[in-house]
C-alpha cells in the first residue's frame, strides 16, 4: 500500500492524518509535507498514525525532523497510536521517550488544551 | 526449502517488494503468524540502509538478498557493496544529537530489537547482516 497524507486545523493543532506505509520510498512526502507545514506557521502538529501499516527507521528520522522543526519555534509533535506493531519500533529505539504517543485524537487534543 | 535468492537495483521503490518476497517465504518456511512483522520490519531495515549506502557509493550496483530454511531456522542475509568499517555505537537519546546520520544508525539498531539472531560484518567491501527466526522443521509443503 503506497502513503496517503492529509491535514487539517483544529484550534490551534494541526492534524495529519497518516495512512499506508512510511518506509525509505515514501518517507519523502511525509517530510516534504511536515516542512511545508512548519513553513506555513503551523507549529503545534498532531500526526495521526492509527491508519499506518508500517513504519521503519527512515520514517522515525522524518518524525524526528519534524519534531526538531517544531521545537525550534517553540511547538510540538505529538502522536496518535495504539497499534502495538507501530508503538513497538518507538521503544525499540527510546522514542517513547521524545514523542508524546497517545491513544486518540480526542485525547491529545485535551492534554494539549491543558497545557495552553 | 530451498535457498532463494534476490537481487536488486539500490533504489528505495524496491525495498518494499524485497519486504514482501522475505514475509511471503518466512510464512512458506513456517515462521509463526506472531513474528511474521518482525521479520518484515528487520528486513525492511537491513534493505534501507544497504540502498541508502549504495546511493552513496556505488549506485550502479545491485543489492543481494539469500534467505533460506537452516535446519529449522529462517536465515535471511542483506548483503551490500558499499564500504563499511563501522556500526554507530548506542548512545543516550537527546533530541539534538538526532541528526540524519545518527537516525541512520538507528536501521541496525531497529534490526537488533528485532531479529531472534543478529550478526552484523562490516568490511571495506560492503556490509553482511543475517539474521535468523525460529520456523517449524522443514516449513510448509503445500
Amino acid at each position: 500500500m503506497d502513503l496517503k497524507l492529509d491535514h487539517h486545523n483544529e484550534d490551534r493543532l494541526t492534524i495529519v492524518e497518516v495512512e499506508g506505509e512510511i518506509d525509505v520510498y515514501t518517507a519523502p512526502r511525509l517530510r516534504e509535507l511536515l516542512i511545508d507545514l512548519v513553513n506555513k506557521g503551523n507549529f503545534h502538529l498532531l500526526v495521526n498514525m492509527e491508519k499506518v501499516d508500517f513504519l521503519d527507521s527512515t520514517g522515525l528520522g522524518v518524525l524526528v525532523g519534524g519534531l526538531k522543526r517544531v521545537r525550534a519555534h517553540d511547538g510540538s509533535l505529538e502522536l496518535v497510536c495504539t497499534q502495538e506493531r507501530i508503538l513497538k519500533i518507538f521503544r525499540i529505539t527510546g522514542l517513547t521517550k521524545v514523542f508524546g504517543i497517545y491513544a486518540s485524537v480526542d485525547e491529545a487534543k485535551e492534554a494539549h488544551g491543558k497545557d495552553k | 526449502m530451498a535457498t532463494v535468492e534476490l537481487t536488486f537495483s539500490a533504489l528505495p521503490a524496491h525495498v518494499r517488494t524485497a519486504r514482501l518476497v522475505a514475509t511471503a517465504i518466512a510464512r512458506r518456511t513456517g515462521v509463526e503468524e506472531s513474528l511474521l512483522d518482525e521479520v518484515r520490519l528487520a528486513v525492511g531495515e537491513a534493505c534501507s540502509r544497504a540502498v541508502e549506502a549504495h546511493r552513496v557509493h556505488c549506485p550502479g550496483e545491485p543489492i543481494r538478498i539469500e534467505l533460506r530454511d537452516d535446519s529449522g531456522r529462517f536465515e535471511v542475509t542483506v548483503s551490500d557493496q558499499a564500504p563499511s568499517d563501522e556500526i554507530k555505537q548506542e548512545q543516550p537519546l537527546d533530541l539534538g544529537m538526532l541528526s540524519d546520520s545518527f537516525m541512520s544508525g538507528f536501521g541496525i539498531a531497529v534490526i537488533a530489537g528485532l531479529a531472534d539472531d543478529v550478526e552484523v560484518f562490516p568490511s571495506p567491501k560492503g556490509m553482511r547482516i543475517r539474521m535468523s527466526w525460529p520456523a517449524v522443521a522443514n516449513g510448509r509443503t503445500g
